[in-house]
């Protein structure tokens, strides 16, 4: 047997960066595996057993390597609404909204979270993997202010007369992060901000940011907290979660979860060769703001449809589970590609996405799904591919 | 991890077991544990013929899929249905209800070129 390792886990075996929370890892036993420029753990004892246990009780993740980026000034909350696709104007102080970066031809950057954390304060939660490219893609843009296609070498001209009003930092290295997921994080945590909400308290001496937000599609909350208090917090909540049933999770486990509810995985499900129009995420984007980077092309794309379209799936009947790059057939003919795939642990059947070609995509579509040379039965299925009972 | 004296092993992680003139084949307690939760199985068909390091069955785990090689020439005797609706018994009994095939093989001396237990509990550390 060899190991092959899927594309979501392993992007690159290059330099590991490991969170603050590395060691808490280790201790328990995870297994650790390269994710990114990244060291992570993919599971503690199952992935099945993590998943099942943010569906029905708790579960905590480290999300330490995410990146947040803070943009202060007077002049922020105007221009953020110029580099992201969703609309800031409508975020109270400590309310937050999923977004769009995108490129000049309307690919996506990242997807990311954006909070209102001050009048003209704003904190991005944004992809591990791309929290340097978001940050030199936005301090190039800050530069130049609403000038977006010029040429490096004119950026660097105008940096002399830049508009000062606009400070903008990457505090990723500051920060450590978890995920607590699942339906008891509310009698683990009481008071908790209402959905899509940050707000900053103190708990045993370590000032905490808790945003009720996930990537699982349970109640729960994300947690920023600073660096040198990460191993305290993660062992304090595993502490007060045991009656609970908290369980340590990793990335086996976010990904199944994630995928169950069609969340979008940035490098597999989104790319820079891909809009939010076609990967069906047009909620997040307000066409109706007269200015933002790629708002052109989406407005182009809206008009004539896009030609492929990001849709859930099914596998009928006994089948492998799907897996990303897998080929879509519909009547013989190739009609997309695989992005993402596994077996559902809630459900027990093969789960994915897909692009598809446009025509094809309509819910309840039959396709087939060709693995290993042969092909299997799947279904296009609507948003999300599990429903809570 | 447990590595049984009394089986053969290959650099790739599955364990031989002779039976006469037949070989049963799984992969170790290190393999799976490597895999983890393994979800889906597709052992060989009877009467294939195969040959040493070919490919001829598939594990997948929640995250991926594996290829188990043939570990001497031979023909396919049988295939472990019984993987196909139970797939953890991979995981849960890999050295005994976890079998996924069973060879009839060409030449006994083939044999030679796999390792013992202590080779092998070697390679994996």
């Amino acid at each position: 047997m060899k190991i092959v390792k899927s594309r979501m886990l392993i992007m690159s075996e290059a330099a590991q960066k490991k969170t603050p929370l590395y060691d808490e890892h280790v201790e328990r036993g995870a297994k650790m595996i390269p994710f990114g420029d990244w060291i992570m753990p993919v599971q503690y004892t199952s992935i099945l057993d993590e998943h099942q246990a943010v569906r029905k009780n708790v579960g905590m993740f480290d999300i330490s390597h995410m990146g947040q980026l803070i943009a202060e000034g007077k002049g922020a909350g105007p221009w953020l609404n110029e580099m992201l696709t969703n609309n800031i104007d409508k975020l109270a102080v400590g309310a937050g909204q999923y977004t769009f970066l995108l490129n000049d031809k309307g690919g996506i950057i990242d997807d990311l979270i954006v909070y209102r954390i001050g009048d003209q304060k704003f904190l991005l939660v944004v992809n591990a993997s791309r929290t340097d490219e978001d940050f030199a893609w936005l301090d190039r843009h800050r530069l130049v202010g609403q000038v977006s296609n010029l040429p490096l070498a004119e950026v660097r001209k105008l940096e002399a007369c830049a508009t000062k009003d606009i400070d903008l930092t990457n505090r990723s290295k500051d920060f450590g992060g978890v995920a607590i997921q699942g339906p008891k994080v509310t009698e683990l945590f009481v008071d908790l901000p209402e959905r899509n909400h940050i707000a900053d308290l103190e708990l045993e001496g370590m000032p905490i940011s808790i945003a009720r937000t996930g990537y699982t599609g349970e109640d729960g909350i994300e947690v920023f907290f600073r660096a040198s208090d990460a191993a305290k917090f993660w062992n304090m909540v595993l502490e007060k979660g045991e009656r609970f049933g908290i369980k340590p999770c990793g990335l086996g486990a976010r990904d199944t979860l994630r995928l169950e509810m069609c969340y979008p995985l940035n490098g597999s499900d989104l790319s820079p060769e891909r809009n939010p129009i076609e990967a069906g995420l047009g909620f997040f984007v307000d066409l109706t703001k007269p200015k933002f980077i790629g708002r052109e092309v989406l407005l182009k794309v809206k008009e004539t449809g896009p030609g492929q379209k990001l849709v859930p799936f099914r596998m009928d009947g006994k089948a492998p589970p799907p897996r990303p790059h897998y080929s879509v057939f519909s009547n013989g003919g190739c009609i997309g590609e695989v992005t993402s795939g596994t077996l559902s642990p809630s459900l027990n059947y093969g789960v994915g996405m897909a692009y598809i070609n446009a025509p094809h995509s309509k819910i309840g579509s039959k396709i087939e799904i060709e693995i290993r040379l042969q092909k299997f039965p799947a279904t296009i299925e609507k948003k999300p591919l599990y429903k809570k009972s | 991890m447990n590595v049984p004296d009394d089986l053969l092993y290959t650099e790739s992680h599955e364990w031989i077991k002779r039976e006469g003139d037949n070989i049963r084949v799984g992969i170790t307690d290190h393999a799976q544990a490597e895999l983890t939760d393994v979800v889906y199985v597709e052992p060989p068909k009877k009467d294939r013929q195969v040959n040493a390091k070919e490919a001829i069955a598939v594990v997948e785990s929640v995250k991926a899929a594996s290829d188990i090689y043939a570990p001497v020439k031979g023909t396919v005797v049988e295939g472990n249905k019984e993987l196909e609706s139970n797939p953890a018994l991979i995981n849960t009994d890999p050295f005994g209800k976890g079998w996924i095939f069973v060879l009839k093989i060409d030449n006994p001396d083939d044999l030679k070129s796999l390792r013992d237990a202590a080779a092998y509990k070697q390679q994996i550390g």
